[in-house]
This record gives structure tokens, C-alpha cells and sequence, in this order.
């Protein structure tokens, strides 16, 4: 499983999404959100965007206000794993335009199912950005 | 509304999902809790309405608290149940993404609800349905769920709907897993996927075996050739990187396979803009084609363009590279030294501790001490992190393998003692450990070990740093247990009961009365002259000679310290002032401490008269001199590490038959029982003949240095504290006594240049200059350490997986093996077919039937590479025969694999 979770967390360590792809009771989710806030938000911009903790290797990025946090096993590219949340940004751009945290917050579900579109079983199927928006799309006429 | 009962009421005026969301923005950090509870008593009455819509947007709120607020919706799983079958496609989203995010497919007993809905769902003609049960099925799947499914998952398999048969591909993993046996149902349509020209099919059936070759590569080799193609053909990155990911894997099964690819691999190296590709084909070729050497060689050249990137993160990347390649191919770190040291002074503590592991990965005996030097410089500067780091980092190379790269142990143990000094050390515990098992296996050493441990004692400000209290109390147990080696047994009595010691834990201040225990003996002892007229061992003879030497030596050689020699009254004063810091101790209130302290003050009642007496001796003096002497000889017995296994290597005497069967002898003997031999683990070693002379050599040398800093701490205490100390007389005496140990602290090193001279200097792989002195012997056992217990942990459902897929790839049932070499001879063009072989598998599979076991102990003969593969084979064999008597087929693909395997790469030759 290449990717393990995805998180999205404001700069005051409040988390807007989390989407696991593997089972964790809320307790251990809660605390592994702690801890990896924790210490990521720490760092600067100077600073590599890979942090290990426990076995996940970390890989996060920070958009304005917004921290896109992905834990991956060891075998994943981290640098295709930050093109990969690039992708994620520039797509909720296209499709809310200018996209910012109170997007996410008041659509969560939308951008569960971007994610869902992308990713399946913590392997990366969607790519394009047009193929990720359309069932979306198609969601939002018929609503 | 009253009873709480769903109502029209509740649905006109039901809280949107805006609504909560603008709700707990508003509400402050300290109300939170309450509106979540209030909400969630709503959500609760809401959820159990009949009307979908209602049920649907209380399930959609309470998804949303459960995701962010952590809120337990375990009660609702089966209403998520109920409202999948929904007509309407978002009440049914709603539903299965709250069944995905909350559901735990191990536990959650409503799922097995879900099997008809999903299934329904898999058939829909709406494909957006379809999709929806697909990513549900990869989040919740479990056994049952996939065994259900399975039939609808290959027929969805060969969709003409790309986007559902891209999904469909992702869930079949989960599938597989849950439920090896799919993998006979379905896996020959994922490989045909292989094919597809849909990126986003192909980058899902990539991924796929991705995953699955992680566990077992060794059965997706038959596949190599349509991987291949797409590492030729393909242009999609992410597709690339996975497959560069599967041909890491298999690349070191079949050397054959890594030529093939070193090239195309290389090309896209030299290609591509994309530097997560290119890091990938880096990683490739260091990981799994490192004996391609041009290769290698253009993996080192990227890797040191990254390093020399501003980007962190290429950095970053380029150094864990760098470490992978250090393994095998020391000589890249070499290359690129100067940036791998310039970096240990980065801003990013991640790329600093890289750097810092690769660093110590260049550790030879030959560079040990500058490295060190150099670290521990750079461990004063930093913040106490990473201080730490550079600790732990030191002491775990120079200890691996029972301390192998140390040559100069008394380099060693005094840059212990240095790094216990270094104010933001946390590493007490560990050098604790390493100073008392140096002084236990390299006799050698022990004089300067001796000298190290008095300055850590002796110095009144370490006792006030609790994370040091272990170290010194490793220092307080060398400087008792080695004793003769003392140049000034009075001084150290002194450190060990210097007032501060009550800052000590109890545990290490019971060590500290110990070893004063141990100390007083030896002054007794000397000063009875008992060691000059034993002479019944000529062991403990030589041995006390040596003291006395030491003894005599001070006399003759510093006038100055004559007097606090032996004299009946310096040996008084000595009485008088254990018995004066130990005293009040007698009625500590810590078990351990006023135990050990009731034993000294023991020992000076029974010793005292025999002093004050003098020469005049009556018998219970002369008793007391024996039992001294006992103290002493128990003390001198040495602790030996004795092996595991020793007793195995002692020499069976002629004549004595150890496997003859005993039961006669029962018979006779009846009730007798055979005494117990008991195992020896005390050995009396006879270490000190060499050391005496050394040490006078050492003590005329360091006379006349010096003193330093810790020695007058000391004496400070003493003016202000002179109860606790001996007569002043001896203060100067002392004070010029004894220099550091090791004193660098003068030394500002300017770290970055430093640096640069160490990459200069240092990591160059010098032949090994001859060592100013050679290196001691270390004591170490043979066995029984450090070895390294592999325990190898089969994952049986992985291996269900592999076998099932060897069994579809390589044939064993007519139908699949006629159907694969079909799809062989469809898809490789131009390479030579498997049909062939597969054929002879079939072949001999019939053979195999009747005699698998015998089969397998056969192969085992002819092959050595697959060895073992086949032990493998063998315990699946035992496992699965007891499980299910459907794996039996498995074995045969199995062996017929481990047959065929070393043929397949032919495809690509």
C-alpha cells in the first residue's frame, strides 16, 4: 500500500480532512494527527518536506494557510508523492476556484470524493485532472 | 417531539451540515464539547427518521464530526447500511463514504449487510453506482465480502467502461488479499491489462503488482517481459516510477533481467526533467543494479547533482541515496564527502542526521578519532537534539562488534569520559554500559580507565546532573573494583563521599558506598602488610607485590605525598572520615544504601582496635587481619563473562561414552539423584603482573603536571566543608596530583573548517599506518552475543497470493496454462514463447502428483539459488495441508515455478 493516509491541516493544527487508507480506531488516529502536526508544522521553509515517524515516512506541503500532509510506506517516490499533492491542490483549484481551507471545510465530502476518484487502495489511478472533475461535475447538475 | 421521535418537525427545521459546520466555527474552544454533544443527540434522533433525506443529512453531520472531531459513530453503522440502498446516488454516496470512513472491515459486523447492495450496486448500469461500490469494497473489504464479490469483480474486470475497470483493478487488490483464491479467478484478466493503452488502467495495473511484487517478487517474474515494454514504451512518469519500483524487486532474482533494463533505465536517467523519475531510476540502480558499474556510476552523478541542489528535499533524497549506495560502494560517499560533511551543518535536522549516519558509515580504525573529534565539536554547538543524536550516533559505531574500529582504548575511555561532561549528554545509560564493559573485557585499558572514572567522580559539579548519575556510577564501580590501579586511594575515599553524593539516587549512591568499601579494604589491607607475608599463593603474591610497588613508588619518587602514606595515622584519619560521612547513613531510610553502609561501618568496628594495636597483636587481631585479607581476596576475584556454549567445547575425557542410554543405571540407583554440576561463572584472572610497571611509568610522567579544574572544585568544597574531608595536611598533596585526562577543551575548533580538514585528512582510506601501539586484546566471547536471531515470519496470506499466481501464470491446469501461453504468444512479440515450457510443466506436474515431497527434495540438489525458495515451499507444504486441501495444487505450481524460473528471463535475452 503506497499511501497511507492523507491529511489536510490548518496552521493552527485544527485537521480539515483525514482520509486513511488503512483501518485506525479514532484514538490512534487522533494521535497520530497530533504527532505528525506536530512536527511538521514546526518546520520551516527551508527545511525538506520529508519527516519520518513510526514507520510512515511523511511528505507534506504547505499551501497558504493549509498543510497537505501524505504518509507513505517506505517504498514510495517522495517526490512524486509532492507532485501528487500538487495535483490534488491544482485540482480542487480548477474546480472551486482559488481554493481555500473554508472550501474544504464546507465541502468536505467533494474533496473525499476528488481524493476517491485519485486514489483507490492507497495506489494512485487518476491523474488527469479532467478525468478526477467529471463524476464530480456530473454530481453537481444533477443536485 | 416529545420521546424524542423523529417527526415532520424534525426534518423542516433539521441543521444542515452548513449549518453545524457555521456552528462550531462560532463556538469557543471551551463550548465545543458541549455543541458536539448537543448536535450529536440530534444527529441520533435525526438518523432514525424514515425519510431518506433526513437520515441522509444527519449521517452526512455525523460523518463530518467523526472524521475532524473524532466522535465515535460506531451506533450508526447500520443506518449507513440502510440508506446504501437509497435510489437517489448522493444519499447512497453519503452512505458508503461514511461506511468508508468508519467502518473497520475486521470488526464491524454490518458489513456482511452490506454484500447484497454491493453486489447489486457492481451490476448497476449506472457506472457511477458502480464506482462508488468499488472504492466502498477497497476500504471495507473483508474475507467474506471479497469471497462474495469475486464474481462480479471479474466480470467488471474486463469492462468496456475504462473508468470502471480502472477502479476495478484497485479493488482487486484488496480482494487478493482478503481472499487469496480470487487471484485463480481473476488474475489472468489483470494481467491482460498489462496491454491496455488507457493510461489510467495501466497506471491502476501497474500499481497493482507494484504492490504485490513487494511481498513476493519472485512469482511476477514470468511477467518481466510485458513490464518491459512498458518501461520502453510508456511516457506517463507515474506509470514509470512503479514500474522501476517492480524491476527493483526482481532485478536481483535474475541477473540476466538487470542487464536488460540497466539501459533502458539509464536512458530515462539521462532523459527525463522529472526528478521523481529520476530519483526513481537512481534508486533503482543503487538498490538493485549496483554491480552494473557505468551505470552506478551515472546514478553517483545525479545523486551528487541533487546534493548540490538548493532544493532540501533533492538533498535530502540525494543522501539517503547516497546511504543506500555506502553499503556496497563506499568509494560514491567518498567522492562526494566534502558535501555530505558541509551538510552535518544544514538548517534541516532531517538532512543533518542523514548526513551524520553517512558520516559514520566512513568510520575505519584508521579515521575513529578524528571523526570523533571532529562530531563531538560539532555535538558542543548544537542544540541538544541533535546533540544527542551526534551521541548516540558516536557510541553505536564505536561499540558495534564489540568496539572494532577502536585501536587506542585509552583514547576511548577518556572520550567517554568527555562526553559525559558535555553539558546536554542524555547518553548516561549507554556510556554507563560501555565504560564497565570495556573495563570487563580489555584488561589493557584499565589503568587509564581508573584515571578516567577518579576525574568523574572527583568532580562535585557532575553530581548534580541526574542524566549523568549512571555514568558516574559506572565511574564510582571502576574506581572500586580496580583499585590498585589508583595512584591515591585516600582521594578517591574522598570523592566517593563527598557531601554532594546525596544528590545521587539511592541505587547509585549504595554503588558509591561499595566501592569506598572496596577502597578502605585495599588501604587496610596494604597497611597491615599483609600482602608482603602471604606467600602461600604465589598468584595473590605476584598480585599484591605489584600493589606494594605502586605503594613504595609514590614514596620514593614525591616526597610531598609521603605523608599521606601508609602511616597508622593517615590510615586513622581515613577510619575517622568514612565513618563520619557514612555514619548518619547506617539509618538511611533507602534499603540498599543503609545496607551497604552498615557494612563499612561494620568493617572499621572490627578493624579499628587491630590499628590502634599496632604491632602489639592479640588473637582477635589477628583474626581481624585474616578476615580483611578474606574481604580483600573476594574482592580481587575477577568477574568473567563466561560464553553460552563453554561448556560444550570441553574436551570429552577418554573413555566416557555421553550417549549411552542411562536407564539401567535408574534401575540401580533408584531414588538417587545425580548432584547438579554446577556451572563456574567466577574466574580469577592474573592481570596485574604487567600493569605495575606502567603505572610507575605513567605516575613519574603526569607528577608534575598540573591540576585541573575538577581537582580544585574540590578543594573549594573542602574549605567550606572540612568535616567531611581529611586533615588539611594533605591538600596540597593532592591538589597538584593528578592532570585530566584528556584536556581539549582549550581547543576552540572552528567546526566547518575543521570540517573540511577532516574530509581532507580523515576519510581517506589510509592502508592502515602503523599504529603507534597495537591494539589490546578484547575479551570476547565467541558466541552467544551479538548474534543476530532472524526470525523469519511468514505471511501466510501474501503467500496464498503468490501461489495462486504462479499457479494461474505458470499453468497447472490445462485451461489456464493453454489460456496464458495464448496471451503470451498475443502479447510478446518477437521474444521467444513460454509455451514450450509451459508444457513441460504440465508434463511433469502429472508426475508430480503422485510424489511431491520427494520431487522437492530433489530439485533442492539441482538448484542453489533456489534453495531457499524451496524450504519455503516445504513449510507452506505442512502449513496448507493441514488448512485446505485446495493448496495442494498450489505446491505443484510451486515446484514447477522454482523449475521454470531460472528459463524465464529468456523472454528478454
Amino acid at each position: 500500500m503506497g499511501i497511507r493516509f492523507v491529511l489536510m491541516v490548518n496552521k493552527q493544527g485544527q485537521t480539515r480532512l483525514a482520509q486513511y487508507y488503512e483501518y485506525l480506531n479514532i484514538e490512534e488516529r487522533r494521535t497520530l494527527e497530533g504527532e505528525i502536526v506536530r512536527k511538521c508544522l514546526a518546520r520551516n521553509e527551508q527545511q525538506c518536506s520529508f519527516v519520518e515517524h513510526r514507520n510512515y515516512k511523511v511528505v507534506y506541503r504547505r499551501y497558504a494557510s493549509l498543510f497537505f500532509l501524505v504518509g507513505v510506506d517506505n517504498e514510495e517516490n517522495e517526490l512524486a508523492i509532492l507532485e501528487f499533492i500538487h495535483l490534488l491542490v491544482e485540482t480542487m483549484d480548477r474546480h472551486f476556484g482559488n481554493v481555500c481551507e473554508l472550501d474544504i471545510m464546507f465541502h468536505l465530502e467533494k474533496a473525499h470524493f476528488m481524493l476517491e476518484e485519485m486514489v483507490m487502495n492507497g495506489c494512485i489511478v487518476e491523474t488527469s485532472k479532467a478525468s478526477i472533475l467529471s463524476p464530480i461535475q456530473l454530481m453537481d447538475k444533477a443536485a | 417531539m416529545a420521546g424524542g421521535g423523529p417527526s415532520l418537525m424534525d426534518s423542516l427545521f433539521q441543521r444542515s451540515l452548513d449549518d453545524l459546520i457555521k456552528g462550531l466555527r462560532l463556538s469557543s474552544p471551551d463550548n465545543k464539547l458541549n455543541f458536539i454533544s448537543k448536535s450529536l443527540d440530534e444527529i441520533r434522533r435525526e438518523i432514525k427518521s424514515t425519510d431518506p433525506q433526513t437520515k441522509s443529512t444527519a449521517l452526512q453531520k455525523l460523518t463530518y464530526l467523526h472524521s475532524l472531531h473524532a466522535v465515535d459513530m460506531s451506533f450508526a453503522a447500520f443506518h449507513s447500511v440502510e440508506l446504501s440502498s437509497s435510489a437517489v446516488h448522493s444519499h447512497k454516496r453519503v452512505a458508503f463514504l461514511s461506511a468508508a470512513l468508519s467502518f473497520n472491515p475486521s470488526t464491524t459486523d454490518v458489513i456482511l449487510l452490506l454484500t447484497h447492495q454491493l453486489r447489486k450496486d457492481l451490476s448497476s448500469p449506472n457506472h457511477h453506482d458502480v464506482s462508488l461500490a468499488l472504492s466502498t469494497i477497497s476500504s471495507i473489504c473483508n474475507p467474506d465480502l471479497a469471497r462474495d464479490l469475486t464474481p462480479e469483480l471479474f466480470t467488471l474486470l474486463s469492462s468496456s467502461k475504462m473508468f470502471v475497470k480502472k477502479k476495478a483493478i484497485a479493488a482487486v487488490l484488496r480482494v487478493f488479499e482478503q481472499y487469496p483464491d480470487a487471484v485463480r479467478v481473476c488474475f489472468k484478466r489483470v494481467v491482460e491489462n498489462l496491454e491496455g493503452a488507457d493510461m489510467g488502467v495501466l497506471s491502476a495495473v501497474v500499481g497493482l503488482f507494484c504492490e504485490l511484487t513487494v511481498n513476493e517478487p519472485r512469482s511476477y517474474l514470468p511477467l518481466a517481459p510485458e513490464f518491459y515494454k512498458i518501461l520502453v514504451d510508456c511516457r506517463n512518469n507515474w506509470v514509470l516510477i512503479k514500474v522501476l519500483k517492480i524491476f527493483a524487486k526482481l532485478a536481483p532474482l535474475e541477473p540476466r533481467l538487470g542487464k536488460r533494463v540497466v539501459e533502458p533505465i539509464c536512458e530515462h536517467m539521462g532523459r527525463t526533467g522529472a526528478k521523481s523519475l529520476a530519483f526513481e531510476c537512481v534508486r533503482t540502480i543503487v538498490t538493485s543494479l549496483s554491480e552494473h558499474e557505468s551505470a552506478l556510476k551515472l546514478a553517483v552523478e545525479k545523486m551528487r547533482e541533487f546534493l548540490l541542489d538548493d532544493d532540501p528535499n533533492l538533498k535530502y533524497l540525494g543522501l539517503q541515496a547516497l546511504a543506500i549506495v555506502s553499503e556496497n560502494h563506499m568509494w560514491a560517499v567518498l567522492e562526494n564527502k566534502e558535501l555530505v560533511v558541509k551538510a552535518l551543518s544544514d538548517v534541516d535536522v532531517n538532512i543533518k542526521l542523514e548526513a551524520l549516519r553517512l558520516v559514520m558509515s566512513m568510520v575505519s580504525e584508521d579515521n575513529v578519532m578524528e571523526i570523533c573529534r571532529i562530531l563531538m565539536s560539532h555535538a558542543l554547538k548544537s542544540d541538544p537534539e541533535f546533540c544527542n543524536e551526534i551521541l548516540e550516533f558516536i557510541l553505536l559505531t564505536c561499540s558495534r562488534n564489540v568496539y572494532e574500529v577502536i585501536i587506542d582504548f585509552d583514547w576511548y575511555v577518556s572520550f567517554l569520559g568527555e562526553m559525559a561532561r558535555i553539558p546536554h549528554c542524555q547518553k548516561g545509560r549507554e556510556i554507563e554500559a560501555q565504560l564497565v564493559d570495556i573495563g570487563m573485557r580489555v584488561k589493557d585499558v584499565r589503568l587509564e580507565l581508573v584515571h578516567v572514572a577518579r576525574d568523574l567522580v572527583i568532580d562535585p559539579a557532575l553530581l548534580g546532573n541526574p542524566f549523568i548519575h549512571g555514568v558516574l556510577a559506572a565511574a564510582s564501580w571502576v574506581s572500586g573494583e580496580y583499585v590498585e590501579l589508583s595512584r591515591n586511594p585516600f582521594e578517591l575515599m574522598e570523592a566517593l563521599l563527598q557531601p554532594r553524593t546525596s544528590l545521587l539516587p539511592p541505587s547509585v549512591r549504595a554503588i558509591y558506598i561499595q566501592s569506598s568499601f572496596k577502597v578502605l579494604t585495599f588501604c587496610i589491607y596494604s597497611y597491615l602488610g599483609l600482602d608482603g607475608d602471604v606467600a602461600s599463593e604465589p598468584l595473590s603474591d605476584t598480585e599484591l607485590d605489584n600493589d606494594n610497588v605502586v605503594i613504595t613508588h609514590r614514596q620514593t619518587s614525591s616526597p610531598s605525598s609521603s605523608k599521606h602514606n601508609l602511616t597508622q595515622e593517615s590510615i586513622m584519619s581515613l577510619l575517622n572520615l568514612v565513618e563520619t560521612n557514612l555514619g548518619p547513613l547506617a539509618g538511611s531510610d533507602e534499603v540498599e544504601v543503609q545496607e551497604r553502609a552498615s557494612n563499612v561501618l561494620g568493617l572499621i568496628k572490627l578493624m579499628k582496635p587491630r590499628i590502634i594495636g599496632g604491632l602489639n597483636q592479640s588473637e582477635e587481631e589477628l583474626k581481624a587481619s585474616e578476615s580483611i585479607k578474606l574481604i580483600y581476596d573476594a574482592f580481587s576475584e575477577e568477574l568473567a563473562p563466561v560464553s553460552l556454549n563453554s561448556q560444550e567445547r570441553v574436551p570429552i575425557p577418554d573413555g566416557l561414552v555421553l550417549k549411552e542410554n542411562l536407564n539401567e543405571l535408574e534401575a540401580i540407583c533408584g531414588d538417587f539423584k545425580l548432584p547438579l554440576s554446577t556451572s563456574f561463572s567466577l574466574v580469577k584472572t592474573r592481570m596485574f603482573e604487567k600493569d605495575a610497571t606502567s603505572i610507575s611509568e605513567c605516575q613519574s610522567k603526569e607528577e608534575s603536571e598540573p591540576s585541573n579544574e575538577s581537582t580544585s572544585l574540590l578543594s573549594e568544597h573542602r574549605k567550606r566543608h572540612g568535616l567531611y574531608y581529611l586533615a588539611s595536611e594533605s591538600k596540597e598533596s593532592l591538589s597538584n596530583d593528578y592532570p585530566p585526562a584528556h584536556d581539549s577543551k582549550d581547543k576552540a575548533i572552528d567546526e566547518a573548517e575543521d570540517l573540511v580538514k577532516l574530509t581532507e585528512q580523515s576519510l581517506v582510506f589510509k592502508k592502515k599506518s602503523n599504529p603507534l601501539k597495537p591494539r589490546p586484546v578484547v575479551l570476547r566471547l565467541d558466541d552467544g552475543e551479538n548474534s543476530n536471531f532472524v526470525s523469519k515470519k511468514l505471511e501466510v496470506k501474501e503467500d496464498l497470493i503468490s501461489g495462486a499466481v504462479q499457479e494461474v501464470l505458470l499453468g497447472t491446469e490445462a485451461s489456464t496454462s493453454s489460456s496464458r501461453s495464448k496471451l503470451l504468444k498475443k502479447s510478446s512479440t518477437g521474444v521467444p514463447e513460454l509455451k514450450d515450457d509451459t508444457g513441460n510443466n504440465d508434463i511433469s506436474e502429472v508426475s508430480l502428483v503422485g510424489s511431491g515431497r520427494k520431487k522437492h527434495s530433489k530439485e533442492r540438489k539441482h538448484r542453489s539459488s533456489g534453495k531457499e525458495k524451496e524450504e519455503h515451499n516445504n513449510k507452506d507444504k505442512q502449513k496448507s495441508d493441514r488448512r485446505h486441501s485446495k493448496h495442494k495444487s498450489r505446491q505443484r505450481a510451486d515446484s514447477a515455478l522454482a523449475a521454470q524460473s531460472p528459463v524465464i528471463p529468456d523472454f528478454l535475452l
